[in-house]
């Protein structure tokens, strides 16, 4: 509820079952190949599947993978 | 006073729905802005919308045992209705494409404007949460990247008339009937659930489809400014998901456990009216069915 005085919950950082990262602010995310990509969005999904066709960034592509290759 | 629904139906009805909602968002030039609190107008508005909302509800069954935060984007991955963006993907042709844009444009130039009636009717987090995701629909205070804007700048490029009631004429009623719904979720409070189970379903049908979107343009050679649209889609809307159901239906539901029906009501109806929707678009190109 929306108590005054109450702090709500609002991480940097939440993981999504199945899908993405969700990064909440200004950060750089290095790929595999120690290339550096800015986040441009107030928050931004970071693939964990590493089948996006976006990569570093979530394109949805885990939605059409099996279970087993999807992230915990 | 009017006490039953005007006679008219289908298109008609739908039509004059249409009409009477765009009077809350930008009116029409050389019609009174004040006609927008018209009693009369208010009355057959409202007729008219529970008339809209009665066909809805009856197309609905409620999913037994799911929880929506947990099972919303799995259950809306498993709805495999008809999909557009297939066939724009690898067979559409320009005419087909240019027509698609067309009478998608009733919505994309004023995209994400129904959601914003949401945000005085909801508790603190629930709010933060849904200005998080129209923080970015809106360009994230650049009117550059604005998503109805980046619509209208590549419809023009297209060479299309980009104002919003332009294309009304060539408009199917399942595309004035999606219109309606979402006016009709976001004007009234009473149905804030419903609306926001609608963005959730609309949100979570958008990633994989835009980047389908893109490359069928691309293979048609549109330019690069409508292309640029879906592609802003594809990466924006899979954050766009998750926020959807993760923290605004989760905050909504913390402090309105009630609404969870509304919720699945509205996901449900965002993917029938698009199912119907991109039948009728096949059916007037002469195309077979393309599935999901
Ligand atoms: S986690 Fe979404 S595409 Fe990899
Ligand atoms: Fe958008
Ligand atoms: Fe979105």
């Amino acid at each position: 509820m929306s108590e005054p005085g109450v702090a709500f919950e609002h991480p940097d950082v939440v993981l999504c079952p199945g899908g993405p990262m969700l990064l909440r602010g200004r950060h750089t995310v290095e790929d595999a190949d120690g290339v550096p990509h800015e986040t441009t969005r107030p928050v931004t999904a970071v693939c964990r599947c590493e089948r996006s066709a976006s990569f570093p960034w979530c394109d949805g592509t885990h939605k059409v993978l099996p279970p087993k290759l999807r992230p915990a | 006073m009017l006490t039953t629904a005007p006679t008219a139906v289908g298109d008609d009805a739908a039509l004059a729905l249409w009409v009477l909602h765009e009077l809350h968002y930008r009116g029409f030039a050389g019609v009174d802005d004040g006609l927008e609190w018209e009693p009369t107008l208010l009355q057959v508005r409202g007729l008219l919308e529970a008339d809209l909302e009665r066909r809805l509800r009856g197309r609905w069954t409620p999913p037994q045992g799911l929880s929506f935060v947990d099972d919303a984007l799995e259950w809306i991955d498993g709805q495999d209705g008809v999909s557009l963006a297939r066939h724009v993907h690898r067979d559409a042709d320009r005419d087909q494409v240019l027509d698609l844009l067309r009478v998608r444009s009733l919505y994309h130039l004023k995209e994400s404007d129904p959601v914003s009636w949401l945000v005085p009717r909801l508790g603190v987090p629930a709010k933060a949460a849904l200005m998080e995701l129209q923080f970015d629909e809106y360009g994230n205070g650049d009117p550059n990247r604005l998503h109805h804007h980046l619509f209208a700048t590549g419809m023009a490029a297209a060479g299309l008339e980009p104002s919003y009631d332009a294309h009304v004429d060539v408009v199917p009623l399942e595309v004035l009937e999606q219109n309606n719904t979402l006016s009709l979720f976001g004007l009234h409070r009473r149905l804030r659930g419903a609306a926001l189970g609608h963005l959730a379903a609309f949100e979570a049908t958008s990633s994989l489809p835009s980047r389908r979107m893109a490359e069928g343009l691309k293979r048609l050679d549109l330019p690069p400014e409508i292309i640029a649209y879906y592609a802003e889609h594809v990466e924006a809307d899979a954050v766009h998901e998750q926020l959807a159901v993760r923290t605004i239906a989760a905050a909504l539901l913390d402090e309105e456990p009630d609404l969870e029906a509304d919720l699945w009501f509205g996901a449900f109806t965002c993917l029938d009216l698009e199912d119907r929707f991109a039948r009728r678009m096949l059916d007037r190109w002469g195309v077979g069915e393309v599935a999901a």
